[in-house]
């Protein structure tokens, strides 16, 4: 898609990022300790680390990417937000207070508060590093597709202007700053995703989504001459080419010295030729969109209603909708939705984006991208439980997460910003239901990119709110890669300088390690943000879930409610943890198409590992805390289980 | 290595009461959030009949684990609270 800038999302671009970036330079002054620079020397007030942990949470991940995905799989990108809430049900009920009272800076702290070994502060350090890292990737592509349609730049360039932001921020002034950053976009984004569903319901349904300043485009159908099976020759065009993929047959005609591609469907015993969207490249690497240069701009976005059904009666558009209307009419209803299929023709890679009516109650239902009903393997079910799992499992072992709980006086304070934090989420993730659908129905997707589906949606029904949201989206982005970069500093610096190599850091030392540390992961952030783009933020987030699940979690709940963990358990567990998560995810089919490889040849076809990861990892953290036992472990053990339980 | 909490806590000794409710309770909602999941893998047509407002059961269910979620919250503070504001009277109940 071609975006050119808008002066007035640019205004509001600087005054957030000029909001944040003053925030940040406040609070540095304040920021004296190791303790004000990693946990905001634990004075942060309930109700600000509640909306703030909100804002933690809603990541590029919940905003782009669940928004995104419900507009492109329907109720599988809603599988996300269900997850996502219930694994605040880990953290509350199991995690949260334990926790506050265990750690004073890091993830490391808490688990090693007892202990003292050495190997649980190397191997949790090195978790803290890798989760966090995975977790960065999304944001830093979320960033870099953001920046696009708001500045008109490329992806790369929102990507680095993103982490030079971020790296200012916590080189700074640390968690303070991350904290009242989240607290104001937090609260943002929620009252700014109302107003765009209030929009949403306002403006109903309808077969023609054109908005004020945004036609939609007609794709065009045309009637060929057949002669078995193939095309022969369709009117006022030069048949090019017909393909065979995957079962579908796709036709390239030219008209007036541009080409472009059609799919050829059987309708009522009838041939048609449906216009589809086109991306070709040739072997000098020149690319062509719908058969025209980019900056033409004749590459359309798309999404919209084939049927309206209303009270089984058929309309072309309804008005203004109730919430619970708008949930029922799109299940009656049909959407066209546009899947992409690649393949090479002439020498050319050919990228194209076919229309595939689907009716709504299949839309509503999970099944387009997590196969659990109709063509279900045991892989795909397998990887519905494996998301699910990992969802739900993951939110309590983020270390950004963990971090949060030691910013506030008391761990009440802990439960009460905790359930805070949960209802406002949970009212966020009822909204992304909304304007996902609305993203799919109105015709704003951008299919090379579906983390667009919100802000896009703005933009359609007005450009200040198109500005504002953008703004804050890229302030979410901010406020997440500060928070856990925060976090990768203190794997560093704290745990493993200060902790593992007995570096005996002064305070004043500690937070400039921290610094650098901040610096050298923001530029590694910034080099994957790069390397992933196009791909779903919230699909990129599951994998860093699962990974903290396998990780983190049989560690931190072993530790809590098992009086026999030794800290070789722990640190084998989350050494299988990481090393199983990981290699599951590098031989995944997703990770077969990014080496350029086809996926169905990957050594397994399981996309979320934690199906697999978090039972090896709990069932080594039981082995090996049961081989061997000895006196001090057993004087450990007690002792934390009296000061926990 | 300081890995004591980053400000010094009160003893709380209603510690394990909150401990047993926050387990019970994780288990209350573990047993619908699983029971989501189970419906999705073994009987996925069920997610699709009509229930309340015309809506079907994966959309009713999904919203509902939401709202469930933050109702279970309320109440585990609210329990826990009264466990911690009882204790420091001295009181048991």
């Amino acid at each position: 898609m071609i975006y050119g800038i808008s002066y007035t999302a640019l205004f509001f671009f600087i005054v957030f990022v000029g909001l944040v970036l003053g925030l940040s330079f406040y609070f540095g002054r304040k920021t004296k300790s190791a303790s004000s620079y990693y946990a905001a020397g634990g004075q942060i007030h309930w109700s600000v680390n509640g909306i703030a942990f909100a804002g933690d949470y809603l990541s590029a991940a919940s905003f782009l990417g669940i928004c995104g995905m419900i507009a492109v799989s329907g109720f599988d990108g809603f599988l996300y937000a269900i997850g996502f809430l219930g694994g605040w049900m880990v953290a509350l009920f199991l995690v949260a207070e334990p926790f506050k009272r265990l750690g004073k800076y890091t993830f490391s702290d808490a688990l090693n508060s007892t202990f003292k070994s050495r190997l649980v502060t190397l191997t949790a350090s090195i978790s803290t590093l890798i989760v966090s890292i995975f977790y960065l990737i999304p944001q830093m592509v979320g960033a870099g597709d953001l920046v696009t349609p708001l500045l008109g730049l490329p992806h790369w360039v929102g990507v680095l202007l993103v982490g030079i932001i971020v790296i200012v921020i916590v080189a700074t002034a640390g968690m303070t700053s991350t904290t009242y950053v989240q607290f104001i976009k937090g609260g943002l984004l929620i009252i700014l995703s109302t107003i765009l569903t209030l929009y949403i319901l306002k403006n109903g349904f309808t077969l023609n989504p054109e908005h004020k300043g945004q036609n939609y485009h007609e794709f065009m159908e045309l009637s060929p001459v057949m002669a078995d099976g193939k095309v022969e020759r369709v009117n006022d065009w030069d048949l090019i080419s017909q393909v065979e993929v995957k079962g579908k047959q796709f036709v390239n005609l030219e008209k007036d010295g541009i080409s472009k591609w059609f799919d050829l469907v059987e309708i009522n015993h009838a041939y048609v030729l449906k216009e589809v969207l086109s991306i070709t490249e040739n072997q000098k690497g020149m690319q062509l969109y719908n058969g025209e240069p980019k900056e033409n701009g004749n590459f359309y976005q798309v999404g919209h209603l084939s049927k309206i059904i209303v009270n089984g009666k058929e309309v072309s558009k309804t008005g203004p909708v109730g919430p619970f209307e708008f949930l029922t009419i799109i299940k009656d209803s049909e959407i066209v939705r546009f899947q992409n299929i690649k393949f090479t023709d002439n020498d050319q890679n050919v990228s194209l984006f076919y229309q595939e009516e689907i009716a709504g109650k299949d839309f509503m239902l999970p099944g387009l991208k997590y196969k659990i009903g109709k063509g279900a393997s045991l892989w795909s079910k397998m990887d519905f439980v494996s998301l699910m799992m990992a969802l739900f499992l993951g939110t309590a072992a983020l270390p950004h997460i963990l971090i949060r709980y030691y910013t506030v006086k008391s761990p009440r304070d802990a439960r009460k910003s905790t359930i805070l934090a949960i209802a406002a989420i949970g009212a966020f993730y009822i909204l992304t239901l909304f304007m996902g659908i609305g993203a799919a129905i109105n015709g704003v997707l951008d299919v090379e990119s579906s983390n667009m589906a919100a802000p896009l949606l703005a933009r359609a029904f007005g450009v200040i709110l198109f500005s504002v949201i953008s703004a804050i989206a890229f302030a979410t982005v901010l406020g997440t890669v500060s928070g856990l970069i925060v976090a990768s500093s203190g794997a560093i610096a704290h745990d493993l300088l200060d902790g593992y190599f007995n570096k005996n850091l002064s305070d004043k030392k500690k937070v400039k390690a921290g610094k650098i540390s901040a610096f050298v992961v923001g530029i590694f952030a910034i080099i994957l943000g790069i390397a992933f783009k196009g791909m779903n933020v919230s699909f990129l987030v599951g994998w860093a879930f699962a990974i903290a699940a396998s990780a983190n979690l049989p560690a931190i709940l072993f530790l809590l409610f098992w009086k026999k963990t030794t800290a070789k358990g722990i640190a084998w567990s989350i050494v299988m943890g990481i090393v199983s998560s990981l290699a599951i995810i590098l031989a995944s089919p997703t990770m077969w198409e990014r080496y350029g490889l086809n996926p169905d040849d990957a050594f397994h076809q399981l996309e979320n590992p934690a199906i697999i990861s978090f039972p090896l990892a709990a069932l080594t953290l039981f082995i090996i805390s049961s081989l061997k036992r000895n006196s001090k472990d057993e004087i450990i053990n007690q002792r934390l289980n009296n000061s926990i339980l | 290595m300081f890995h004591e909490p980053s400000i010094p806590t009160k003893i709380d000794s209603a510690s394990k009461k909150k401990s047993r409710l926050g387990v019970l309770f994780f288990f209350i909602y573990f047993f619908f959030y699983g029971g989501f999941v189970t419906i999705g893998v073994i009987n996925y047509e069920l997610l699709a009949i009509e229930t309340i407002g015309g809506l079907n059961l994966a959309t009713l269910y999904g919203i509902g684990l939401i709202v469930f979620a933050v109702l279970l919250g309320i109440l585990y503070n609210y329990f826990c609270s009264r466990y911690e504001d009882n204790m420091e009277r001295g009181t048991v109940i």
